[in-house]
């Protein structure tokens, strides 16, 4: 396990057969879950090379998630900013108003497929609960969601649209009772339940084989993206900036660039309030490679090998840990990644919200943020894009409450 | 050999069953798990377990889980299970094995924490979290260093893998009894003494179990098909209940010895 950045390319043939992304990625769970995870394995292979499969969940893509969803060109943004034209890969129309429905219809497919019977799923800004809620609902699988209390919360409308859904909520008071929380305790479920129920992870993160399938579901995303800039402006843009907290939207952007050394990478990690400990939530940036979830991967841990807390006002990015493939990513620098703090992310919310009339995810913000700062060294013939991977609805209540009554 | 080997080679000689409580170090204090690791021995327990807290343990059930958060609240440190060891190896003759998350050993340094632990006084570990695929550098480690890697079999794990982690494992082989997390159970399943017992045929490790169980009764049930039984949860909730009124060493005693005459007095086959 050399942590040592190597100089080797980046390859899209990953992972390998042991879920190795480089050195990163394999499984560190109980060995109650390993018969589980072979199952899923097994069954996403043969799902993946099944016709009809690929035929249902393209359907299911088109006609009930909406896709493909729009690369719209952001004139007044890229007039404020003045540089690169920056174009948005709209994944906040997607139906529920996320990427995270891309893998969840994808995933509950595959339950219905090893034949179990329930769902259960974590969520941290309540995207994935909502869609895991939502595909559940639409296939008939009882569905149960941890959410740990403080994103409770503060995602309050997405625990409301879980809960008309039908699905239940369990909160999490343990530890820092967020996104990391939240995985323990539906890890918990598992080893329990491991028979009858399929955990449908919501990130890139956990153990072999969910950082892959998740890419994989996720990366519509980025071939819709490539498409698209070809038929809107004749070749691939010069920059593709995604945010970054487990990874799964910035995965599915970035894996069909992977290849494609002409296209600069950037993932955006929470940068909080400050680069001291437990002030953000930059593992990429600030942490080290280790254990955490299931994968070894860059997280933010102490000497003893704890988890840190850390910090982001955004529940989705709010997360010690990082899926494995954007840790391989950084190593054979593939991908640069670099974070951007509360205040900034919120000032590009402002900023999208009335240049554009678009009310993004705080989540999402954080790419505008740094979008806007690669844009405007770059030249006007320059092609920029941000993967907008949802919309901000759910955090008006949040966005209020941390402007006080002077807003 | 490890004394976690000898431990097995003596009790075998002496047709007797290992008891192996669980002790969470640090839960309520340092000072304590000392204590109640000597009541433990005193009461007749042969192994002690060592639960190193961890922030995110997630094959532990409520009661283990809530133990590792109080002791971090209290600022626990990894330096003081060595310490702990440091202080019991003095009197204490049973091996006393940690339980810990490769979270840590892999922070730490594979080689440096076997080190660390074996100075301490640790005769080996057991290590939830570290499947066969994953364990080739660590248990060469421990190969070479004669300190027992104690690989985990469930319910749930096919055959074949059973055979692969035994051969893999050394010092015994930790059976679950249950598909799940760590905690009491009042009903244990049908098909648990089957399975031992078919596992039993493929390897000559010793075979211990562990998972749900919290009473004599479930002790005694089980005690005739395993070489030894672990006690987690049940051990670590009367450490917890007794803190306000400081007799964990006390309810540790009791509990151990009713533990011990239900093992000794068990039907001596099935």
């Amino acid at each position: 396990m050399s942590t040592v950045p190597s100089a080797s390319t980046a390859s899209a043939s990953v992972p390998d057969s042991r879920g190795r992304f480089g050195d990163f990625g394999g499984r560190f769970v109980p060995e109650t879950l390993t018969r589980a995870l072979d199952q899923l394995s097994e069954e996403y292979d043969r799902s993946r090379q099944d016709p009809e499969f690929q035929r249902e969940l393209t359907g299911l893509l088109k006609t009930f998630v909406g896709r493909p969803s729009p690369l719209y060109f952001a004139r007044r943004l890229t007039e404020a900013v003045g540089g690169a034209k920056i174009w948005l890969k709209r994944e906040d129309v997607n139906h529920t108003g996320a990427h995270k429905i891309n893998n969840t219809v994808g995933q509950a497919l595959l339950t219905l497929r090893m034949g179990k019977t329930r769902v259960i799923a974590e969520t941290g800004a309540g995207q994935h609960g909502v869609a895991s809620a939502t595909a559940c609902a639409h296939f008939g699988l009882p569905c149960t969601v941890y959410m740990g209390s403080e994103d409770i919360r503060r995602q309050k409308p997405n625990v409301f649209s879980m809960k008309l859904l039908g699905a239940e909520i369990c909160p999490v008071e343990s530890g820092s009772k967020t996104l990391r929380d939240a995985v323990n305790e539906a890890m918990r479920d598992w080893m329990s339940s491991v028979e009858q129920t399929h955990y449908i992870i919501g990130s890139a993160i956990g153990p072999h084989p969910f950082p892959m399938m998740v890419r994989d579901f996720q990366s519509v995303i980025g071939r819709e993206t490539r498409e698209q800039c070809r038929d809107t402006f004749g070749r691939l843009p010069d920059c593709v900036v995604a945010c970054v907290g487990g990874g799964s939207n910035a995965a599915g952007m970035f894996y069909p660039f992977i290849e494609d050394d002409e296209v600069k990478l950037v993932g955006v990690e929470a940068g909080g309030r400050g680069n001291a400990p437990g002030d953000h939530a930059s593992p990429l940036t600030f942490g080290q490679p280790g254990i955490l979830h299931g994968s070894y991967s860059y997280v933010m841990q102490d000497d003893d090998g704890q988890t840190c807390d850390v910090h982001s006002m955004s529940a989705g990015l709010d997360y010690p840990g990082v899926g494995p493939e954007h840790s391989y990513w950084k190593d054979t620098g593939r991908v640069v990644y670099s974070d951007c703090g509360d205040t900034a992310a919120m000032d590009a919310f402002d900023k999208l919200a009335r240049t554009e009339g678009i009310i993004a995810a705080l989540e999402s913000s954080h790419a505008i943020a740094k979008a806007m700062d690669i844009a405007k060294d770059m030249s006007p013939e320059s092609h920029l894009v941000v993967c907008l991977s949802g919309r901000g609805d759910k955090d008006a209540m949040e966005i209020a409450r941390l402007r006080g009554d002077n807003w | 050999m490890s004394a976690v080997d000898q431990l097995f080679t003596d009790l075998r000689t002496e047709g007797r069953k290992a008891l192996m409580p669980f002790f969470t170090a640090g839960d309520p204090d340092i000072a304590t798990t000392a204590r109640v690791i000597r009541a433990a021995e005193a009461a007749g327990a042969n192994l002690c377990e060592v639960g190193v807290p961890y922030s995110d343990p997630i094959a532990d059930g409520p009661v283990i889980q809530a133990s590792y958060q109080r002791a971090l609240d209290r600022g626990f440190r990894l330096q003081q299970v060595m310490e702990l060891g440091e202080d019991v190896k003095v009197d204490v003759r049973m091996p006393l094995v940690t339980m810990v998350s490769y979270a840590i050993i892999h922070r730490v340094g594979l080689a440096s924490y076997v080190q660390q632990a074996k100075t301490a006084g640790y005769s080996g570990a057991i290590v939830p979290d570290l499947l066969v695929e994953e364990a080739a550098p660590f248990s060469q480690i421990c190969v070479d260093e004669d300190f027992s890697l104690i690989q985990l079999v469930t319910p749930t794990t096919p055959q074949d893998r059973q055979v692969r982690i035994a051969e893999s494992s050394s010092g015994f082989l930790y059976y679950v009894s249950v598909t799940g997390i760590t905690g009491e159970r009042t009903a244990l399943p049908d098909d648990l003494v089957g399975n031992v017992k078919w596992l039993r045929e493929q390897t000559d490790l010793p075979i211990c179990i562990g998972f749900g169980i919290s009473d004599p009764e479930t002790a005694a049930q089980l005690a005739p098909v395993a070489d030894g039984l672990i006690v987690g949860s049940a051990v670590v909730r009367r450490v917890h209940d007794a803190v306000a009124t400081d007799t964990a060493a006390d309810r540790v005693t009791d509990f151990v010895k009713s533990l011990r005459h239900a093992v000794d007095n068990a039907p001596s086959a099935i």
